[in-house]
Formats: structure tokens, C-alpha cells, sequence
């Protein structure tokens, strides 16, 4: 069974704030609830199925589900990191297929900023009954050195360089200065991404994406019932998750899970990497939108460095427009997950709701895709291809 | 840079022999009986055919597939493929982290931690 056709999303929100000391984590996740309802045309009672991954409080969707008092006959937190709200609007495109539920609620928020979380560099304590935690927990891997891993070897294997890296983060500066809510809306360049302090190198502080309280929410629906809400339908055409470790030791940094992922979301779709219009690409750091773009198929292994040169992901100026909102790197890193932000400014781009400056014109294919948890060493990625009917 | 002092090692049962073993100087891996591969991290099960698996002494020679220094952090994170196939985390000590390279031969070198037993970190070979 294919879910190509199968579901819409119908709302999608993204909460304007960035720093929210004053809220709770629950008030924000119910805030974007109401969010995306109001986009949707929806109401509350609508709703019978709901998702969320780890960020939601105490547990999951029990928690959730009981603070915003639904009634609903589906739920699915399955967490595979700041992936998991893409790997969900799949898995809520199934459960409607499958007949489950019919308007599936998707919610992420968190406030690491206000909560002084050093998202990148803090070390993890040691524990036990985590099975790789034994082994690895002492040497300290941190975010930004096990992305820095993987940077460091595409480095060595193809050639790629800081200067190429650092073209991701100048089209992302060049979407978030139209964005009002950004929370980087300077325009960079390559040179300011290189003289941005060493964080874990090959990685600059610049190749690091924002740290920022907030949050999103989706409402996926059945076919007949997004032709009856005002909104444009986006479709959803195929869908994949793919988790990825260190594989008993046969250790390869070269590829993502994004390869395994990618390929079965284009092929459920019925449509190649070339007829997309707009991406959005999880920018947790630089090196991960690199490695998506070649393990998607935008460009061979190894071009990634190439592709990404002279202005290629800037709307209006290259061939493939990239996080158009100013993504992770500029724009929301809300609660260190940026799955779901991806899947709403893919939802304003196939809507032609995306800001004027960076809308890509008659836009009515897209992907989203994202990686959670470790690039270099354990890690979930997840792809979903959306068409505007 | 002043190098960081490294926590004592989470440990379980299935972690127990080989923190024992390196309190004895010895660099345990695990290999299958089944498919005779060896595997990182350690494990009872197989990670390539559920076969069952044996500890065995290991050369500690490897060379460097990746690292990323933290220099203000004080230490280099780093994946080290060994001789006997796996490629394993581990923290490169002594060296300056500027005169490393991917592929560069390295060697085992046990390091104290805090209040636990030593942990297999490489160092230049
Ligand atoms: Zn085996």
C-alpha cells in the first residue's frame, strides 16, 4: 500500500517566539496546537489522532494528550531525534490510509535557550543501560565533534572545503533577512563564516545552527476532508525514515541515512530529486544539508561542495532554493529539533505563502528531509516529498 | 592546550570484562564465532549475524578515519580503525591536534579516569 494521495497537510504553525522564559513547554506545544487548527479551518474536537517525539513532557502523548484534553484514537511518539515531526507526517499519512484516525495533530516545542542549554558542546553523563554508552560516553562526543567528524571526512574523501560549507549559511542569511521572526536576519558571507570562531573543527561557529525556545505544529487529514477546508492542498506523496549507526564497527561517514530514506520517498512519490521546485534541508549544521543533498540525489557523492557554491540554494538567484524561512542556521532551531519547521515553510512554499522575496514561483513539488540525533554516529533520518494539487 | 580529564567509564555486564581487563593493561575486543568478525563496540550478540561472540586480545594498532579537535575544550574526538577490522570512538591524546591527519597510524594508550578504571584513547604511533 502507497500513501501517495492518501493525505494533506491541511494547517501548519510555526510559534513566533524564540526566547519564551515566561511559557511552559506544554502551554508552547498547546499554543502551536491552536495554531495550526486555525490555519486548518479546524477545531479542536476534530482531532483523532495525535503525534509528538521526545521533546513533548513527561509521557509523551499520555501527558499531551491529557494537558490539551483530546479525544483521540490514535498516537505515535516515536522519537528518532529533531527528525521525528517529518518522519511523522508519514506516519500520520498511514494512519489515515490505514483508516485510524482522519485530522492527526503533530506537535514539537521546547525552550533549550531559556534553559541555558549548551546544545552543542555539552558533554552527556555516562549511562549504563544505554548500549553504547559504556564505550563512548568518557571520550565526551558532543554534537558539534561527531558533526565535526563527518565534515573532517567528506573534507578528506572528496575534497569539500570550509569556503563550500560556508555557502550553505550565506543562502540561509540571505532567506532570513526577509523573515521577521528570524533570529539571525544578517546577511553573511563566506568570509565571516570562516573567521566565526573554531567550535569543533572543521566546524565554525557560523556552520552551527541556532540555539532558540519555540515550536511548531502540522494537522495531516483525509483527502475528503481537505477539499472541504479553504485551504490549498498539499499532498503528501511518499514518505521514508531511516536510521543509521556505526553498523557493528563498519564505521562509513561518506553517506547519511538520507540515502535510503530519500530514494524511497521519491519513488513512492513517482518523482526524481530533479522536479522538485524547493527543498527544506534540516541545517543542524552545515556538513548535514552537504550530506543530504548528495544522499538525496541532488548531486553526486562527493559534488555536494560544488553544488552548494556561488548562491546555488538562494531562492531567485540558484537552481535549487533551500530553507527559505532562513532554516536552523538563521531562522528556529525550536527545542534542538528542526524537523518540523522544515515541513511548515515546505507547506508556505507549495501554498505560495512563503515571504515575496523568496517565494519560488508556480512551486508544486517539494521535499522536506531531515536528520536527528548523531550524524557521524547514531542517527534518523527522515524524507517526505509534498505535491500542491 | 591542557587535556581534559576524562570521566570513569559507564559499565554494565556486558562492559564489566573489558574494563577488567584494561585495569590489567589488556585491550580486549569481541569476534564472532559464527562469521569469525570482529566487531566495535562490544557485544554477547553479533551485530552481523546474531551469532554468538568470544573476547580476545587486540594489537591496539589502528590509524585515524576521522577526528574533530576541541581546542578550547581540551581534547580530540576521533574514530580509529583498528587492525583487526572495527573502527571504534576514542579520544587522541598527547599529539598535537595540529599534526593530525586521517590515515595516520596511531597506537593504543590506556588513560586514567576519574575514580573508574582506564579507557583506550591512541596516541601517535
Ligand atoms: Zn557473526
Amino acid at each position: 500500500m502507497s500513501i501517495n494521495g492518501k493525505a494533506y497537510i491541511a494547517g501548519a504553525y510555526e510559534h513566533p517566539t524564540r526566547k519564551a522564559p515566561d511559557k511552559s513547554v506544554a502551554q508552547l506545544h498547546a499554543e502551536c496546537a491552536v495554531g495550526a487548527l486555525a490555519d486548518a479551518g479546524l477545531r479542536k474536537d476534530d482531532v483523532d489522532g495525535y503525534f509528538c517525539a521526545g521533546d513533548a513532557p513527561g509521557m509523551g502523548p499520555l501527558s499531551m494528550v491529557d494537558y490539551m484534553n483530546l479525544r483521540v484514537k490514535h498516537v505515535d511518539s516515536t522519537d528518532i531525534g529533531g527528525s521525528s515531526y517529518i518522519m511523522a507526517v508519514g506516519h500520520a499519512a498511514e494512519a489515515i490510509a490505514a483508516g485510524k484516525c482522519s485530522v492527526a495533530l503533530i506537535t514539537l516545542s521546547g525552550r533549550p535557550r531559556s534553559e541555558g542549554v549548551q546544545t552543542g558542546t555539552a558533554a552527556r553523563p555516562g549511562n549504563p543501560q544505554i548500549a553504547d554508552s559504556p564505550w563512548e560516553s568518557h571520550f565526551a562526543p558532543v554534537t558539534t565533534n561527531v558533526y565535526g567528524m563527518v565534515a573532517k571526512r567528506h573534507m578528506h574523501q572528496f575534497g569539500t572545503t570550509s569556503e563550500q560549507l560556508a555557502w550553505i549559511k550565506v543562502a540561509a542569511s540571505h532567506h532570513a533577512q526577509w523573515n521577521e521572526h528570524a533570529m539571525l536576519r544578517n546577511v553573511v558571507t563566506v568570509q565571516e563564516v570562516l573567521d566565526s570562531p573554531m567550535v569543533s573543527d572543521p566546524l565554525h561557529r557560523l556552520d552551527c545552527c541556532i540555539i532558540s525556545d519555540g515550536g511548531g505544529a502540522l494537522v495531516v487529514v483525509k483527502p475528503e476532508i481537505a477539499r472541504q477546508l479553504k485551504r490549498p492542498l498539499v499532498k503528501i506523496m511518499g514518505a521514508a525514515e531511516a536510521p543509521k549507526g556505526q553498523m557493528g564497527g563498519d564505521v562509513d561517514l561518506s553517506y547519511c541515512g538520507a540515502a535510503w530514506s530519500g530514494p524511497a520517498a521519491f519513488a513512492e512519490a513517482g518523482v526524481k530529486p530533479a522536479d522538485m521546485k524547493y527543498a527544506s534541508i534540516y541545517d543542524s549544521f552545515t556538513i548535514t544539508v552537504l550530506m543530504q543533498l548528495e544522499d538525496l540525489g541532488f548531486c553526486a557523492k562527493g559534488e555536494g561542495g560544488r553544488f552548494v557554491m556561488d548562491g546555488n540554494l538562494i531562492s531567485g538567484v540558484g537552481k535549487l532554493p533551500f530553507n527559505t524561512d532562513g532554516g536552523g542556521l538563521c531562522n528556529n532551531h525550536p527545542a534542538n529539533r528542526g524537523g518540523i519547521t522544515k515541513v511548515i515553510e515546505a507547506v508556505r512554499q507549495l501554498r505560495g505563502e512563503a515571504h515575496p522575496k523568496v517565494q519560488v514561483p508556480n512551486c508544486d513539488l517539494a521535499v522536506a528531509t531531515g536528520i536527528g540525533g548523531l550524524l557521524g554516529s547514531r542517527h534518523g533520518a527522515a524524507t517526505v516529498v509534498l505535491g500542491r494539487e | 592546550m591542557s587535556e581534559r580529564k576524562i570521566t570513569a567509564p559507564a559499565n554494565n555486564p556486558e562492559s564489566e570484562p573489558f574494563y577488567k581487563a584494561a585495569e590489567e593493561g589488556k585491550f580486549l575486543i569481541r569476534r564472532c564465532t559464527a562469521c569469525k568478525k570482529a566487531h566495535w563496540y562490544p557485544r554477547a550478540v553479533c551485530p552481523f549475524c546474531f551469532g554468538e561472540t568470544a573476547w580476545e586480545e587486540a594489537s591496539g594498532k589502528g590509524v585515524i578515519y576521522s577526528y574533530s579537535p576541541m581546542r578550547r575544550a581540551g581534547y580530540t574526538l576521533a574514530y580509529v580503525t583498528l587492525a583487526e577490522g572495527p573502527t571504534m570512538m576514542t579520544n587522541i591524546v598527547d599529539t598535537d591536534p595540529d599534526s593530525l591527519s586521517i590515515g595516520q597510524a596511531v597506537k593504543l594508550k590506556f588513560v586514567p579516569t576519574d575514580g573508574g578504571p582506564p579507557v583506550p584513547c591512541f596516541t601517535a604511533a
